[in-house]
């Protein structure tokens, strides 16, 4: 008797628990890195918190982190559709296929797949253009080298890292025509050690900047050991190495977008969008230059944000060659988003890179 | 391609320090395996040594200290690890894993106010007029104490396990502890004992990472160390030194693999990424053809009524 009593209750107050939900939005985040990262991961769920401040108690938010790309992300996301999420952000390239594939399973869920090229009726995709702040970075770098030689730990041969250091290069080379890019492909997004280890390879090696695509800031703490080395804070600040070797940094900024998102959800005029902001929308922030910097070039570094934000100067302007001499852009042109050789399926190097893209 | 860019003195000299967290954290589970206890816990009880050890060298502001409380905190987790499978008699392969979930969550816990920063430089052991011969100077005479210990501690795990009594009962106990009960040893406490050495040579593992080798705190920074040290202890076939081999030329290939791609060198990135999964496994298989088997009695729960 006791027993059924207690189920009884059990059965009522579930009962409560979800009509007392039923008008809170839930919005599931799922991450490839650590929330503490440092970086990437660190950001998006900084876009969480604000999502929570925003709404207050109108909105629920779960994130799960350290979710591997591939099979397991399915079942993660998945898993939050099952659980009642009106809103899923899934925050990694690698969840393109798995965040399609549940989409079409939860057809009245919401899907936000950032840095991706998938769309559906569900499925919205957003990234940032992280290549003007790379425009910049590459600009700083030209100017500061003294070896002539530039290091880039990348992460994975998609078109958004291959645009960064496309990005990079051109705008390092304007300033510094000696300049070389040594490029390793750490087929990680988050491994500390293998990001400390490619980064003493390439200051070995004779590199003196490091930029990085990777989300820790391992690649930081290696630079400040070896003493002379400049590098860039990635995804977010990583201010803690400023002023030097960090003298300036890429900020995704993505609080906005969750925050509109999710208004949208609860407004009822959620619609499948493709977003991509820049420097002028504020989704893609350039942290403070520090004084490590010269004047000179910190000038020309904030002159260029500027051109960027404004639209004035498109950070892929010709004439660009492709990396095997093929013209890509002609004198003036600006580089397309989309279609053939556009930037959103980038998948070759500019001229001048002697490296190859990995397939 | 510039493969004079690549200086090999610097190379092997940042081969060994990429080894030192894999060896530490194989040898130890080495010895908890040949007590015949299969500890899953290996990547758990790292990182609760990484955050640990660069906790207290942060506060203390002394790395030393630091390494020694990475070595507490690893032994304590370790013993959760041993109450559950030698009283509780709760699966090993379970409990293991468990340890590794819980280490990865609390280490993320207790290292909230410890992102971002810098703990203390650990002073590289640089023995005067040896450190300046060229070659073998930086090689062999210039690092941090950690990966001499690395080393030393092999030799004497094979010291141990071969040449002392001590090493006699313990693999004893690994092979057969029903035989090494009814000979009057006691099975449990020599369990218990290796289960903390391993704890302890794992979290000394992973604060050579949080404070040596990367060095910082960041969540989740053993990225699966643990892991490969545990497949290497099998492909080892659970002998110290092939463990030191595994672990050098794991390191030493990942390490060189970052040095071609730097110097552009012309091979698919693919293969250098997989090559030092791939070269670890092939040596070590060809080396294992003399079929020494795993302690018999490796993962299976002991009690003395049964």
């Amino acid at each position: 008797m006791k027993f059924t009593k207690l189920l009884t209750s059990a059965a009522v107050a579930l009962g409560l628990a979800t009509t007392a939900m039923a008008d809170t939005t839930k919005v599931g985040f799922v991450y490839v890195g650590p929330v503490g990262d440092g970086g990437w991961t660190y950001e998006h769920d900084k876009g969480r918190l604000a999502v929570e401040e925003a709404f207050g108690d109108k909105v629920e938010t779960t994130f799960v982190e350290s979710v591997p790309e591939g099979a397991d992300a399915e079942r993660v996301i998945t898993q939050m559709a099952l659980q009642g999420a009106d809103l899923i952000f899934t925050t990694s390239f690698g969840y393109m296929d798995p965040t399609i594939n549940v989409a079409k399973k939860f057809p009245k869920v919401k899907f936000e797949h950032a840095t991706g090229y998938k769309q559906a009726d569900n499925v919205s995709v957003y990234s940032a253009r992280f290549y003007e702040g790379r425009a910049v970075q590459g600009h700083i770098a030209g100017k500061m080298t003294k070896t002539n030689k530039i290091g880039y730990i990348a992460s994975f041969p998609i078109p958004e890292v291959i645009r960064g250091i496309n990005s990079a290069y051109i705008h390092a080379k304007k300033v510094n025509p000696d300049v070389e890019f040594s490029i390793i492909w750490a087929y990680t997004w988050f491994d500390p050690a293998k990001e400390a280890d490619a980064a003493k390879a390439l200051i070995e090696q004779g590199a003196d900047v490091i930029l990085q695509h990777t989300d820790s800031t391992a690649p930081q703490a290696a630079a400040q050991a070896a003493g002379n080395v400049v590098t860039f804070g990635q995804a977010s600040d990583m201010g803690e190495y400023a002023p030097f070797p960090r003298v300036s940094s890429i900020i995704d900024d993505w609080a906005p977008y969750y925050v509109a998102r999710t208004q949208a959800v609860m407004d009822g005029t959620w619609e499948s969008v493709s977003t991509w902001d820049g420097i002028g929308a504020g989704m893609v922030g350039i942290g403070e230059i520090s004084d490590a910097v010269p004047a000179d070039v910190k000038a020309e570094a904030l002159a260029l944000v500027d051109a960027l934000a404004d639209g004035s100067y498109h950070a892929f302007t010709g004439p660009l060659n492709k990396q095997d001499g093929t013209p890509w852009l002609a004198e003036g042109e600006t580089a397309q988003d989309y279609g053939d050789d556009g930037l959103a399926g980038m998948n070759f190097y500019l001229e001048g890179i002697t490296a190859e893209i990995p397939n | 391609m510039d493969l004079s860019a690549i200086n090999p003195v610097l190379l092997i000299a940042s081969l060994m320090v990429a080894a030192t967290p894999l060896l530490l954290a194989a040898i130890g589970e080495l010895v908890v395996e040949r007590a015949g206890v299969l500890n899953l816990g290996v990547e758990g009880m790292m990182i609760i040594g990484a955050i640990a050890g660069f906790a207290i060298a942060v506060e203390t502001t002394s790395p030393m200290v630091g390494l020694v409380a990475a070595m507490i905190a690893g032994a304590v987790l370790s013993l959760l690890f041993a109450f559950l499978t030698q009283f509780a008699l709760a699966n090993q392969v379970a409990s293991g894993l468990a340890l590794t979930l819980f280490g990865l969550g609390l280490s993320a816990l207790m290292g909230q106010s410890y992102v971002g920063i810098k703990p203390p430089a650990m002073a590289k052991l640089d023995i005067p007029v040896l450190s300046d011969i060229p070659v073998l100077g930086p090689i062999l005479f210039s690092h941090d104490p950690v990966l001499y210990i690395g080393i030393s501690l092999t030799a004497a795990v094979w010291w141990f396990l071969k040449k002392s009594r001590g090493g006699l009962i313990l693999r004893a106990v690994g092979e057969s502890h029903d035989a090494a009960h009814a000979l009057g040893y006691n099975v449990i406490r020599v369990r218990i004992l290796a289960i903390m050495f391993g704890g302890a040579c794992a979290g000394l593992g992973g604060a050579y990472i949080s404070l040596i080798r990367v060095p910082q705190w960041t969540e989740g920074m053993t990225a699966g160390v643990g892991w490969i040290a545990l497949a290497l202890v099998v492909f080892a076939s659970w002998k110290p030194w092939r463990v030191l081999l595994g672990a050098y030329l794991f390191g030493g290939i990942n390490v060189l693999q970052l040095n071609l791609q730097a110097a552009g060198i012309a091979i698919p990135v693919e293969y250098l990424a997989m090559s030092p999964y791939l070269i670890t496994i092939l040596v070590l298989v060809i080396m294992s053809a003399d079929k020494s088997g795993a302690p018999a009695s490796l993962g299976r729960t002991f009690h003395a009524s049964q």
